[in-house]
């Protein structure tokens, strides 16, 4: 698959999502700065984590007027691939790609930790490499991670299946104890109706390499890899 | 003309912010103090002199960028006038 990455003044988990890709899956993969009109020819793309123009006014919001993000936008309304981490999630809410908003932890603290989330599909381009309610650590580092949205609205998330992943605890538990930041039913990950976009607060691509504890999140892009081969 | 920007968290939205202002102002011995919410107002310095204008041109900045309709809710006027 051909990748791009979009690098916002501000972004610092580009490397990673680069790395991840290129040398780890052996994936075609380039940068693409957020001043640029064109995408040129691409199969998905990655909005890192970061702090996009410091986070000003509300995280992901300028971002989203970057002039990269029309093509990034008219890309997803295509059915293009697109897979937003922390501040690219936060860029998707901002965008209206995904439902909801990214508001600030709960504790109001800055959390930096190896968190448990669960996979709630399997059935999904996003996740069809795991194992069903798979529990894996995967690095949270947000002060804007609480997920809202209001409850008619949660209500057809979940009906539709939206939820992807789910913070819990090591054995699977989601509760108010596993729940790091105050997100509405845990929600660490949701996916649109089109199933082309995800969007998701912890960092898939900082667990890529077994050299770095492990490498359970590299399933989420090898299952769009897999599934986009097979397509 | 100034135009003044007020974006709040909406209500029945819990307001961390706010909810740790209320603590330390109770610690502080103001037990008066309830349902404390912390927004933003944002100070717009906007060429031309037609009011109405620049008042529903300020409306649709806000809509645009400045508030975030999931989450916040914001009102609109010039300095010095009311809301």
């Amino acid at each position: 698959m051909k990748w791009g990455v979009i690098v916002f003044p501000g972004s610092n988990c580009d490397r990673d999502a680069h790395d991840a890709l290129g040398r780890i899956l052996k994936q075609e993969v380039r940068f693409i700065w957020h001043k640029e009109t064109e995408l040129g020819d691409l199969d998905g793309i990655i909005l890192p984590g970061g702090f996009s123009y410091g986070d000003y006014l509300r995280s992901g919001a300028i971002a989203t007027f970057s002039p990269v993000m029309n093509e990034v936008i008219s890309f997803a309304k295509r059915g293009g691939i697109v897979i937003g981490i922390c501040n690219g999630f936060q860029m998707l809410t901002e965008s209206g790609l995904l439902p909801g908003a990214l508001r600030q932890n709960h504790s109001l603290s800055f959390i930096c930790q190896e968190q448990p989330i669960r996979v709630e599909r399997t059935d999904t381009r996003f996740t069809n490499q795991y194992e069903s309610h798979q529990v894996m650590g995967i690095p949270i580092a947000h002060h804007e991670g609480s997920y809202f949205l209001a409850d008619n609205e949660l209500k057809r998330l979940e009906d539709r299946g939206g939820v992807l992943f789910r913070y819990c605890s090591t054995d699977g538990e989601v509760d108010a104890n596993s729940n790091p930041n105050g997100s509405v039913n845990n929600i660490a990950g949701i996916v649109n109706e089109g199933g082309n976009v995800l969007g998701m607060m912890p960092h898939p691509e900082r667990r890529c390499d077994d050299l770095i504890y492990h490498s359970d999140g590299r399933l989420i892009f090898e299952s769009v890899i897999e599934e986009f081969a097979s397509a | 003309m100034k135009v003044i920007v007020e974006v709040m968290p909406k209500d029945g939205i819990l307001d961390p912010q706010g909810k740790a202002v209320q603590q330390a102002l109770h610690q502080l011995g103001y037990g008066e103090v309830r349902n404390v919410r912390v927004g933003k107002r944002i100070v717009l310095n906007v060429e031309g002199s037609d009011k109405t204008i620049a008042l529903k041109r300020a409306e649709e900045m806000a809509d645009t960028l400045l508030a975030n309709e999931n989450v916040e809710g914001f009102k609109v006027h010039l300095a010095g006038g009311k809301a």
